[in-house]
């Protein structure tokens, strides 16, 4: 039994993972006033990215770096239109899944089938056989601890540094922001980035630990359930964290329904994440007032200033 | 800053049906671009994948094939987009209406009945809209968003389709493959150019884009509709129904995609399958802006687009060339579309900013 629960414990860390580094990287992001919608594409990107250096290269840390790499290139472009030539943030977001599904699709070409390893995972003598904890906090791979560490540093980052405040105050009122001397678009081009390596990093866990595999579409909607957790937690990233693992935890049932003794065709327990994800985002916009004072006032909103 | 943006007094009516024809010339050149790091000849790969597939009858038939289910959803779809509502899941709404449709067929197998092709696509329209009506519903009491709502849904319909498919629908003779009986003649859509696949569905589609386009020149909906996208504030003054909008153009969008589905499973596919489109309902989001959101615009731009579906098949068959080419492609045409789009509403300025041009007022653009 006891096995039965580490074994769960465990699946919900590899089924939470991605969805934490996708959601805090969007809190970023949707800080700043942008509204990124292409969360999916850029992790998928990220996913192909990560795996096609694993297998070429068979080193991890360079294919974790192509992974964020590969979703910082791809929200470069997601910044430049929408920052620079000022194109609707709606529209770009979705061209940029659009655009990520097809393009990760044509590189993934030459790596189907194609099988890697998976991540090493931590090792330390002692603690790491310790029963239970000893797998669970001591044996987990590089990315779930960066998962948890990116978590506490946004949290850090927004809430008390210098730069974080910049970041929120463009989000708030960009006009505010502007007229004191910050430059909007650079500021909300940093966060772009950040929030597109993140999704790298989310697609490349995938790629590299959840399943090491490259399958075509392998995010499945990820992108746009992490998308969800952003609002569901009203824009903080330690919310968002115990939100993607509630998630983790509702994906994973399908994986375990015959070890809880349930007799439910597998597709029909392959929706419930996403059923949860409507459920949740009925919940939490039914509160109109809280949605309003938690969410960034210019978020979605292009800024231009003539001069 | 050596090259700028200067706000233009008005948005350029002109710049509005040139940007799409810039940004097609432009995915060419980066296509070309694309195909030579790729290793291939640019020249003869534009050629298989632009002029080979509609150089025969047959081609141009199945042009028009595919651009059926795309101009019916990207109609469908730019009546939202216009009132800035965003149903992105159209794929499931097609995907629903395939299930309704080919449910009919199944139901009634051995029947012939002229009454059963009509059937089938008004049980399509109904798998559509009742897919649709979940987000309509949660947008109109909860004020949630359609966009995630919507795009959920889609992930639900394809595994609703995937159980269907390998239990209640699947082909009783079919030794367990996941697919169901090919329909009987009275299922499957007349064709209306003997010897191809072109199919009465076209018809369908081109009558649905002026009976929309009448709507939005002609009918008080369409003038709710454009105010509401562009100033929601004067359209709340007016007394407009904000809900009644996003019902409406819910599930029209809804009906249009659950009827492409219906029409899919009854025309060229002519069975219900695992997958009944490769992405329609999401290449119809960019088939809707590249016809600039107007019905006329969008029956070009699907056609446009399902050219690039055809040119994937095409270049992978003479050119070793991968099928996913078609995304990027697509993605492509969007980027370059939002990207030129900024010439509407702004020109570009070369050279240094002079300082009487200076204004305090700023633009904030949405």
């Amino acid at each position: 039994m006891i096995d039965f629960v580490v074994l769960v414990l465990l699946t919900i860390i590899t089924a939470s993972t991605p969805l934490v580094f996708a959601a805090i990287g969007e809190i970023v992001v949707e800080k700043a006033g942008v509204l990124n919608l292409g969360v999916e594409g850029m992790m998928i990107v990220g996913a192909i990215g990560a795996f096609a250096v694993a297998v070429t290269t068979g080193d991890a840390t360079l294919a974790i770096l192509a992974g964020a790499l590969s979703g910082l290139v791809l929200a470069f472009i997601f910044g430049f239109l929408t920052l620079y030539l000022l194109s609707n943030q709606v529209a770009t977001g979705l061209a940029l899944t659009l655009f990520g599904i097809g393009f990760s699709a044509l590189l993934g070409n030459g790596f189907v089938g194609q099988t890697y390893g998976g991540l090493p995972h931590l090792d330390i003598p002692i603690l790491s056989d310790l029963p239970i904890v000893g797998q669970l906090i001591f044996g987990q791979d590089i990315l779930v601890y960066l998962s948890v560490v990116s978590a506490i540093g946004v949290t850090w980052f927004l809430g008390r540094t210098r730069w974080g405040l910049a970041v929120r105050a463009v989000g708030e009122n960009h006009d505010a922001a502007h007229s004191i001397g910050f430059s909007v678009a650079l500021i909300r081009m940093g966060a772009v980035l950040f929030g597109g390596a993140m999704a790298g990093l989310g697609g490349a866990y995938l790629s590299l630990a959840h399943t090491p595999l490259w399958v075509e579409n392998m995010t499945a909607g990820r992108g746009w359930i992490a998308l969800a957790l952003v609002v569901f937690a009203s824009w903080k990233p330690w919310r968002a964290f115990f939100g993607a693992y509630l998630f983790g935890g509702i994906t994973i049932i399908q994986l375990h329904a015959q070890g809880f003794g349930l007799d439910v065709p597998s597709q029909i327990l392959s929706m419930l994440p996403y059923l949860a994800t409507i459920v949740v985002l009925v919940l939490i916009s039914r509160d109109d007032s809280r949605l309003r004072l938690s969410a960034p006032a210019c978020l979605g909103r292009s800024f231009h200033a003539s001069g | 800053m050596l090259i700028r943006l200067e706000p233009r007094a008005e948005a350029s009516r002109a710049m509005v049906y040139q940007s799409p024809l810039i940004a097609v010339v432009l995915t060419l050149i980066a296509g070309m671009i694309m195909f030579r790091i790729m290793g291939t000849d640019p020249l003869q790969a534009v050629h298989a994948f632009f002029i080979e597939p509609i150089s025969t009858l047959d081609g141009v038939a199945e042009l028009l094939v595919k651009a059926t289910p795309l101009i019916l959803i990207g109609v469908g779809l730019s009546l939202g987009f216009q009132a800035n509502i965003w149903n992105i899941g159209a794929e499931g709404q097609l995907t629903l209406g395939a299930i309704f449709g080919g449910v009919v067929a199944l139901a009634f197998f051995d029947v012939e009945s002229v009454f059963l092709l009509p059937a089938m696509l008004i049980a399509g329209i109904i798998g559509g809209m009742l897919w649709a009506a979940v987000p309509a519903f949660l947008k109109a009491r909860y004020n949630t968003n359609e966009i995630l709502t919507s795009l959920m849904l889609v992930y639900v319909s394809f595994l609703l389709l995937s159980f269907l498919i390998t239990g209640p629908l699947r082909d009783p003779d079919g030794f367990n493959f996941p697919e169901s009986r090919l329909f009987h003649d009275s299922a499957v859509l007349p064709i209306i150019l003997e010897g191809t696949r072109l199919h009465i569905g076209f018809l369908v589609a081109l009558l649905f884009a002026v009976l929309a386009w009448l709507m939005i020149v002609k009918h008080i909906i369409g003038f709710q509709i454009k105010v509401i996208g562009m100033a929601p504030a004067a359209a709340s003054f007016a007394g407009f129904k904000e809900k009644k909008l996003i019902w409406l153009t819910l599930l029209i969008s809804g009906g249009a995609a659950g009827l492409a589905g219906a029409i899919e499973v009854s025309g060229p596919i002519g069975q219900v399958i695992p997958v009944v489109s490769p992405g329609y309902g999401f290449t119809a989001i960019i088939v809707a802006f590249l016809g600039r959101l107007n019905p006329v615009g969008v029956i070009l731009a699907g056609i446009l687009m399902a050219l690039t579906y055809l040119g994937g098949d095409s270049a992978q068959i003479t050119m070793n060339l991968p099928n996913a080419v078609t995304g990027v492609f697509q993605g492509m045409l969007l980027f370059f579309l939002l990207a030129s789009d900024v010439l509407i509403r702004y020109r570009i300025r070369l050279g240094a900013l002079r300082v009487r041009e200076v204004t305090p007022r700023q633009e904030g653009v949405t």
